[in-house]
């Protein structure tokens, strides 16, 4: 009888890179219908520009680069990366901030690189520093939470550009709260001052901290179904709480507590769904370590320094630029080596 | 090698520790040593390879159409890392040819082809020896001259491993399968724990070690029970018995030492170099038998499972029985096969026909279907995710080695610890992206051995090279210098005949001036008399007439 011939190992994998994007996206569910209830329709919409319009950037690369298709669309990080553009970007822009966004996304960030696993920057972070950087006015589109403008004027703001005749794009959108923090802060107020101010929740963001404890939902079922390792998530979100509570000891009134850091802006979505990106973090147990660490400090120092809203994106891009040298510096010594030697 | 000292043996054996990685495999759930041992009979024909152990193929000593008995020797070892075979029933040479072989590589070897006569007459019985009573050196002679090899699946030969340099301070046996679904050793241990502690003993008093521990894994408990109790009845109170966690892969060497002493074998050591010697359980018995009845290995358990076989069983088989022979003992194939494995389902490879014999390291056999061991997803780019790492009991980067492995980029490959791969498999097994990891180290590890060997070979070949031309070179300046030798002797004899030669010119000139001074020399005839005068013209006169005789007087 003649029979097959294959590779060890022969039990079937227990993997599956496509069934990994479909969990993250599942993951993703929570905090997408958070922020629809928080910031209305222009969510959905944006979650069909960016996501229908990376499928159609890898197809149309994959199509000139002469790779199949069909399966590669399967894997859902296409999918994936429009779908994280589009939470990251103001639910009231333009359309052709998620259509730009999610075209570099794919063809520069992405498969310009060689598609997947090939891409140094995270490519969802790529096209949102891109559009932040080129429309700085459009990205800061957003509505104040609970208080969406209806579908009519969604679709007019994100396909006319405008609010409907009558309405004033004031009355729509708000500076969202890490914004608005920072203003404040760089007029000269201190922070007990704002406390009346409705933006400010309980803990984070008024809205914003539910948003966050959505994503920090589905992160932790990324980490339970093993999806995801603890090393990356755990190593930023505690830089950011050690060195915001430390500033916060030191003056209260001028830096605002680890908790608002946490449970603001895109902090859960960055350490779950963003900075565990595998391509583009540390690979090795201590590297990712370091690598998260590294996130939540430029996350912080951003935040309190910079002059964007946000620092999860360029803190993200700065750390991918380190992430191949960490993992030199930080390769597990192998069994049977000595101590201290890579050898 | 470490240079601090290894750290102190626990004897009691209660703790026990981790090695990096390694999964919980849950397969083959159906136990084949739940059922006796069975004799797997005598096949019509029996193939035996020259080479069933690592190290040199043995030489054939036998010619095609010799009649051979049970237990005669029909190749001798070829060097110190090599075996003998022997024959494991008797009948008639028929052939010496190469026959496909199971080896990964799917390449047929020589063989030794024996048509069997059914009698099993065997060779007049040696004498059998008490071990107790033998010395170690004597020991190994015996077992060496048995064709006794790692029976674990490695094959090395027993008496080299056995022999030792250092003093050993642990003598383990393992008795943790190597993989899920093999249970050779298992049904061994249930069925002969007697052969296996008499083994141990023999096995002890060979290497003199100071402590002994047999391994057996938690999910063995009737093995383990047996072996306690085979331990009791033979009185036998300074071996232990331990179990060990059925983590994948605790059966490898290098991990059971992990577990149960903390240390670790240096890379590219051997465990002798930590005062430890392993040996497998099926090894111990059948070194026992080797000495205590004069048996050479001729016969090992096979497990025979998987879902494409009616019945999963260990069979007592002659080294050399074709695989199909053991499937029908098994009860046939129960469905379409669409793999045949030699060995386990993570290390084990697959042969394309079941005409392949059992040969000394075959510990089992498994044929499965497309449902159980579907053909592979094709595989998808790495994203680095990193469940390889997670899983890698040698704590390398198996990612990293893909890329480097990918690349040829053999030097980074090599720092990154390509050679501390043990291709378990466990990367593979979990790889989201379904990349055969273990074939691509295999390839660069042999392109790297390749090269290597190419770079000896060369290096040899330069060396050879340089060696002529020195020697030319060499041969050239001696006749230079012979030659010049020669011409300076010549010169040498030229300049002393010239020194002889004027030094009689020099006295013949000498003796010419005198003379010539004699003749010409002014006389002292100033104020003479007359008389003297004239006395001298006469002196001269006679002198003249003296000197021209011809001028007659």
């Amino acid at each position: 009888m003649e029979f097959q011939r294959f590779s060890s190992p022969h039990l079937p994998a227990e993997h599956d890179i496509n069934l990994m994007m479909r969990r993250v996206l599942l993951a993703l569910l929570p905090g997408v219908a958070c922020m629809t209830w928080l910031f209305g329709w222009g969510v959905l919409v944006n979650l069909a520009l960016a996501g229908g319009s990376a499928l159609l950037a890898e197809a149309g690369m994959l199509g000139v680069r002469g790779r199949p298709v069909a399966p590669t669309l399967q894997d859902g990080s296409a999918l994936l990366t429009g779908v994280l553009l589009a939470l990251a970007i103001p639910p009231l822009a333009p359309w052709w901030i998620a259509v730009t966004g999610s075209a570099f996304a794919i063809v520069i960030a992405k498969q310009l690189y060689g598609g997947l696993g090939y891409n140094p920057f995270n490519p969802a972070m790529v096209g949102y520093v891109v559009v932040l950087v080129s429309f700085p006015l459009e990205l800061t589109l957003w509505p104040q939470a609970w208080h969406a403008p209806d579908l009519a004027t969604t679709l007019s703001m994100v396909f006319a550009g405008k609010p409907p005749a009558g309405m004033a794009i004031d009355a729509i959108t708000m500076a969202t709260p890490m914004d608005s923090l920072r203003m404040q802060i760089g007029l000269g107020k201190s922070l007990p001052q704002l406390a009346g101010n409705s933006l400010f929740g309980y803990l984070g963001g008024t809205g914003w901290e539910w948003l966050n404890g959505c994503y920090l939902l589905g992160g932790l079922w990324l980490l339970r179904v093993r999806v995801i390792q603890w090393h990356i998530p755990v190593a930023m979100l505690g830089a950011l709480a050690l060195l915001a509570g430390g500033f916060h000891l030191l003056d209260p009134a001028r830096y605002a507590s680890p908790l608002f850091h946490l449970l603001t802006s895109a902090t859960m979505l960055g350490a779950f769904f963003i900075a565990t990106d595998p391509v583009t973090a540390c690979t090795t147990p201590r590297g990712r370590l370091w690598y998260g660490a590294g996130i939540g400090i430029l996350v912080w120092i951003i935040r309190t320094w910079g002059g964007y809203p946000d620092g999860v994106a360029f803190a993200v891009l700065l750390m991918n630029l380190s992430a191949p040298t960490i993992d030199y510096y930080t390769r597990p010594r192998v069994f049977g080596h000595r101590p201290g030697s890579a050898e | 090698m470490p240079e601090t000292p290894p750290r102190p043996l626990d004897l009691s054996f209660t703790q026990r520790f981790r090695f990096h990685g390694g999964l919980h495999l849950e397969v083959c759930q159906e136990v084949a040593a739940a059922h006796p041992i069975r004799p797997a009979g005598i096949p019509p024909q029996l193939v035996l390879p020259l080479a069933q152990h690592i190290g040199e193929p043995a030489r054939c000593l036998v010619a095609v159409g010799d009649p051979v008995r049970r237990g005669q020797c029909l190749a001798e070892a070829a060097g110190m890392v090599s075996a003998p075979v022997h024959a494991p029933t008797s009948g008639t040479v028929v052939a010496i040819e190469p026959r496909p072989v199971p080896h990964p590589s799917g390449l047929p070897s020589t063989c030794i082809v024996i048509d069997t006569d059914g009698r099993d007459t065997a060779l007049p019985a040696a004498p059998a020896t008490d071990y107790t009573q033998s010395d170690p050196a004597e020991l190994l002679e015996q077992v060496r001259a048995a064709g006794i090899v790692g029976l674990g699946g490695a094959g090395f030969p027993t008496a080299l491993k056995l022999e030792h340099r250092q003093p050993i301070e642990l003598l383990l046996i393992n008795g943790a399968e190597c993989e899920p679904c093999i249970a050779c050793d298992d049904g061994l241990m249930r069925e002969r724990p007697h052969e296996v502690i008499e083994g141990v003993r023999m096995l002890r008093h060979i290497v003199q070690a100071a402590a002994c521990v047999i391994a057996v894994e938690d999910n063995m408990p009737e093995a383990e029970q047996a072996l306690r109790q085979a331990l009791v009845e033979l009185h036998e109170h300074d071996i232990q018995v331990v179990n060990v966690p059925a983590v994948y892969p605790t059966g490898g060497e290098r991990q059971l030492i992990k577990v149960l002493t903390d240390r670790e074998v240096p890379s590219q050591g051997f465990p002798a170099d930590i005062g430890i010697i392993v040996q497998n359980v099926g090894t111990a018995a059948a070194a026992f038998a080797a000495v205590s009845r004069a048996q050479p290995l001729t016969s090992r358990i096979v497990t025979v499972a998987g879902d494409g076989v009616r019945e999963a069983c260990n069979l007592e088989v002659r080294i050399g029985t074709p695989v199909r022979h053991l499937i029908a003992a098994a009860g046939g194939y129960g469905s379409r096969i669409e793999r045949l494995l030699i060995g386990g389902p993570m290390m084990g490879f697959t042969v394309d026909s079941d005409s392949v014999p059992v040969i000394k390291t075959t510990n089992c056999i498994l044929a499965v279907t497309a449902q159980s061991m579907p053909a592979p997803p094709p595989a998808q780019p790495c994203i680095r995710c990193g469940k390889c790492t997670e899983v890698c009991p040698a704590n390398l980067l198996p990612q990293q080695l893909y890329w480097f492995a990918r690349a040829a980029s053999h030097d980074a490959a090599q720092d990154f610890g390509l050679f501390d791969c043990i291709e378990c498999g466990c990367c593979a097994h979990v790889c989201p992206s379904h990349i055969p990891l273990v074939q691509y180290y295999r390839h660069a590890k042999t392109a790297i051995w390749t090269q290597e060997k190419q770079k000896r070979a060369s290096d040899i070949a330069r060396a050879r090279h340089e060696a002529r031309l020195a020697r030319l070179e060499r041969i050239k300046r001696e006749r230079a210098e012979q030659l010049a030798r020669k011409k300076r002797a010549l010169a040498d004899k030229e300049a002393g005949d010239n020194a002889r030669k004027s030094a009689i010119q020099a006295a013949l000139e000498r003796v010419q001036k005198k003379k010539e001074q004699a003749g010409t020399r002014p006389r002292n005839i100033d104020n003479l008399t007359a008389e003297q005068r004239r006395q001298i013209e006469e002196v001269d006169r006679r002198r003249v007439n003296r000197s021209s005789p011809q001028d007659p007087e």
